[in-house]
């Protein structure tokens, strides 16, 4: 217990400094001279946001989500609508403002899209569940690319498909363009994403250290035990499921302010893959390894492409191999008696070793 | 248990003319039964008598085809597995499952859900009720663990502990649920004679110190006429008969159920 | 005639769909697993065909066979690497030890052969129309347009590709139920999908029998592969992940595990594709698959033809 609890303090503690240092040496200039690293900060804290929601319905929950990309979009068009409304109606409201009312709608959408998917979404499980999700995230994409918003002195008009007609055009101001994407107000900057990911993991920390986080965890490992003594599986699975997808929807709307234009099929199905990559090689479950997994992964090809542009290109490549390794080393057969020979070779040596000190 | 029931307050569980029916198969054949407040009642039987298939419908993980069962005079015929929880029936399963993923103590402080009340978000966002029922619980379940003699591993994932243990940990969690009858399917299944002779005196503490009603599934004739006073012998779905232990150990239609013609 | 014609079309995807749904449905029956990889195995088929097809000294049955062989021994190495040492982990990482090989074949596609797209030859070109009809004048089979002359075009084209696609499904599909029901090696499979450990104890080598599996879903795939370049002409590394999905949809209409079911709901798939295509929007056709499978599941699980299973407590 102890143990554990030590162990949470370092990850986020750790976490939070990485952050704030970040944020100051980016703020202060000094990485100035890093153009690259400059550029790839903000992203990679972005992506760490999605990898810790993700990490919530896959490894604390224990169902493999395929649409989470779909979350992500839904925060990145109700954030960006929000914030150009704003932007068009209250010029001089601050971008912190405007942000942070932001990032509160796209999570409460992305937490309702999430809860009104879950409702028939978390019937199922296994395989059945995680095709579903890859249904609905390819649903919302779809979607997305084909609603057309136009803001003029009347209001808001909303074409599916096609622009909205009627509009007044004097005035009109388009806000979403089907598969073109929108323009954001770039408001998003180094210490927000700082603040959301240590606001993400915390809120991930203690909801895992909670009751309601042992409730899922219990569902994950034992469907069944659960129900017997007296856990309300659905319910914990969709409040998972919800949180999970109201975070990355805040990610999504960070995303969206983060680039001067944004397409939304970018949120597709490989999207969702690539979040799972990241957790999958952190550690389910993990949320240290989540940070630290999607550091390394995020950054590393991006270094090397000085290197050899090959690597980049290879990336995925490397990625899937890692993966299949990974999930053989876990719980293939051969790989867990190989472990625990290493293991018990290790002991009789320290043990040799021990007692030849004592003799 | 010398004293008759007559009052029937005095009975936990009732099962009244229960049956299932699986497609062609009625696995489970007009029951009934009634088990005496704080009594250790058997149910037993040979292999695909519907041993299990009874617990599955008492948990409300089967829902009977007709026939109904009374908890402390309450009905929770068809009620599903978790609101038969709340009302206090706790159970431990013949193949373990426990969550395998989680901490000994975890997996105690699992079967305390509902008895703490703190929300998601007062968890979150660590409320000072998170605080307080946490180490409400945390002392609950050490105490719990020490009764099965598990509180040295209490951080050990529960998936690393011996056979033995694993049993011992369900009860311990079956128990910290707070019920008012204990299922415990076939509790022995794997254990050597010590490890019996052991848990015979535990589920003997079990009823004293927790004042609890155990109605148990299993095998093992040497724990059934050791700690059972009262045994139900299914057969083939159907009761085949019931009453004091000694004298259905000695029924012949039981012998010959067991032993063949 | 219009609407004729969608239908023909759509049954004709819908038979590709049927062909790549056996092999998930086979599998999921067998192995209990979704192979996610199944699709990518198509992509690889068709790689496979276009860069024989495109030799000089390759003739077109060798082709086939070629295309045939390559997608079998993948799907033979496949399950010997990657999946049987998962037979019994957790089905989370069984699906994320698949999502991994679907990956690597969809890289490894991406940097032998590259992004760009690859414009597939139908294997039956330079073949006429297998009908067409004039309103008025009747029907045309296997013949050049023969009124080219007067300017009229036909009110209905079938073509060849499109028949092709429905006769080889329904060769196949009958030839494969004959094999399960007839053959003993058929009947293992039947066993292994209805109780794998007492199949095991009876005698039935269930490895061999989960290998045969894959072999024959993976050649499935790989004349799905031949049929749906040769319609839908455009090769890239992501040719199969879509209609792989598709065809994971179509399986579960059906109801998965079952061979007619596949079948049925494969057809009934690519009718509802080519209908939103053409009648409701191009873009959203993919959604409007999918609220197809998201009702089915919701609704009805078990799909068509499928069996409901328990956990046993």
């Amino acid at each position: 217990m102890k143990k554990q609890k030590l162990n949470n303090l370092i990850t986020l503690g750790g976490t939070s400094v990485l952050c704030v240092v970040m944020a100051v040496l980016y703020s202060v200039g000094a990485l100035d001279g890093n153009h690259m690293l400059k550029g790839m900060l903000v992203l990679i804290g972005i992506h760490i946001i999605w990898a810790l929601s993700l990490n919530l319905t896959v490894g604390i929950l224990g169902e493999l989500s395929l649409g989470h990309a779909g979350f992500m979009c839904v925060g990145a068009i109700f954030g960006g609508t929000v914030s150009q409304i704003i932007r068009a109606n209250a010029a001089e409201c601050p971008p912190g403002i405007r942000l942070l009312i932001t990032l509160v709608v796209s999570g409460i959408m992305a937490a309702v899209f999430g809860l009104l998917i879950g409702i028939p979404v978390m019937r199922l499980r296994g395989d059945y569940l995680a095709i579903v999700t890859l249904g609905f995230g390819e649903i919302m994409k779809s979607i997305a690319n084909n609603i057309y918003l136009t803001l003029d002195a009347n209001g808001l008009h909303f074409g599916f498909t096609k622009p909205p007609e009627n509009v007044d055009e004097a005035t009109a101001k388009q806000i979403l363009k089907g598969s073109i994407g929108m323009q954001t107000p770039q408001d998003t900057n180094i210490w927000w994403v700082a603040a959301i990911l240590i606001i993400t993991l915390f809120v991930m920390m203690t909801f895992i250290n909670s009751r309601s986080g042992r409730a899922c965890m219990a569902v994950r490992d034992n469907y069944i035990a659960a129900q017997s003594v007296g856990i309300n599986v659905t319910k914990y699975r969709l409040m998972a499921f919800t949180i999970s997808a109201g975070i990355a929807g805040i990610g999504g709307a960070l995303y969206a302010h983060s680039v001067p234009m944004i397409t939304f099929g970018k949120f597709d199905y490989n999207f969702s893959i690539l979040i799972l990559v990241f957790v999958v090689l952190g550690g389910l479950g993990s949320m240290r390894g989540s940070v630290i997994a999607t550091i390394i992964l995020y950054a590393l090809p991006e270094m090397l492409r000085k290197v050899n542009e090959n690597i980049v290109n290879a990336r995925m490549l490397i990625y899937a191999v890692i993966l299949i390794l990974l999930m053989l080393w876990k719980n293939a057969p051969f790989f867990i008696n190989l472990r625990e020979k290493i293991k018990a070779r290790f002991k009789k040596s320290d043990t040799a070793r021990s007692g030849g000190a004592e003799a | 248990m010398t004293d008759i029931a007559k009052n029937e307050n005095d009975i936990m569980l009732e099962v009244r003319e229960l049956s299932i029916q699986f497609g062609g198969l009625r696995a489970v054949d007009e029951l009934n039964m009634k088990v005496k407040k704080h009594a250790l009642y058997g149910l037993i039987g040979p292999n695909g008598a519907g041993k299990t298939t009874v617990f599955n419908m008492l948990t409300g993980v089967y829902k009977p085809t007709t026939g109904a069962i009374f908890l402390d005079g309450a009905n929770i015929t068809g009620k599903s597995p978790v609101e038969i929880n709340k009302s206090g029936i706790a159970r431990t399963f013949q193949n373990i499952r426990l969550f395998k993923g989680m901490s000994v103590l975890d997996n105690v402080k699992i079967g305390m859900h509902n008895q703490v009340k703190y929300t998601a978000i007062e968890g979150i966002l660590r409320f000072p009720r998170y605080f307080k029922e946490e180490k409400m619980m945390n002392a609950k379940a050490e105490e719990l663990l020490a009764v099965f003699g598990l509180e040295n591993e209490k951080d050990t994932l529960s998936q690393n502990l011996p056979y033995g243990k694993q049993r011992k940990l369900e009860i311990a969690r079956a128990l910290a649920t707070n019920p008012k009858l204990l299922l415990l399917d076939e509790p022995a299944a794997g254990m050597n004679p010590n490890e019996t002779a052991e848990l015979m005196n535990t589920i003997r503490f079990v009823r004293e110190e927790f004042n609890m009603t155990i109605l148990l599934i299993e095998h093992d004739m040497k724990l059934v006429s050791g700690i059972c006073e009262e045994l139900t012998v299914l057969n083939f779905g159907q009761e085949l008969c019931q009453g004091e232990t000694s004298a259905v150990l000695n029924d012949p239609k039981v012998i010959t159920a067991y032993l063949g013609e | 005639m219009k609407f004729i014609s969608d239908i023909v079309d759509g049954i004709s995807l819908g038979s590709i769909y049927a062909l790549i749904a056996l092999g998930y449905t086979m599998v999921y029956g067998i192995a209990k697993m979704l192979n996610f990889a199944h699709g990518d195995i198509i992509m690889v088929g068709g790689y496979a065909a276009f860069i024989t097809l495109s030799a000089n000294w390759c003739p077109m049955w060798l082709s086939l066979v070629i295309t045939v062989t390559v997608c079998t021994l993948l799907g033979i190495i496949i399950e010997k690497l990657a999946y049987r040492p998962l037979r019994s982990s957790p089905p989370l990482a069984v699906l994320i030890t698949a999502i991994g090989v679907s990956y690597l074949l969809q890289n490894i596609a991406l940097l032998t052969q590259s992004a760009n797209p690859r414009m597939f030859t139908s294997i039956v070109n330079g073949v006429p129309p297998f009908l067409q009809v004039f309103k008025g004048r009747g029907a045309v089979f296997f013949k050049e347009n023969p009124y080219k002359a007067e300017g009229i075009k036909s009110d209905l084209t079938i073509s060849t590709e499109t028949f092709l696609a429905i006769i080889v499904s329904v060769i196949i599909m009958v030839a494969l139920s004959l094999f399960i029901n007839k053959t003993k090696a058929g009947k293992a499979m039947l066993a292994c999908s209805e109780d794998r450990g007492a199949a095991q104890l009876m005698g039935i080598n269930v490895n061999g029998t989960i290998t045969l599996t894959f072999a024959i879903g993976s050649a499935l795939a790989a004349v799905a592969a031949v049929l749906m370049c040769s319609s839908y002409p455009l090769l890239t590394p992501s040719t199969g992940s879509m209609p792989g999905i598709k065809a994971f949809v179509a399986a579960v209409f059906g109801g998965i595990g079952s061979i007619p079911g596949a079948m049925i709901g494969g057809v009934l798939l690519g009718i509802i594709e080519i209908l939103a295509k053409a009648y409701i929007s191009t873009q959203l056709s993919d959604a409007i698959v999918f609220l197809v499978l998201i009702i089915v599941l919701i609704v009805k699980p078990t799909g068509i033809m499928g069996r409901k299973i328990n956990e046993k407590v």
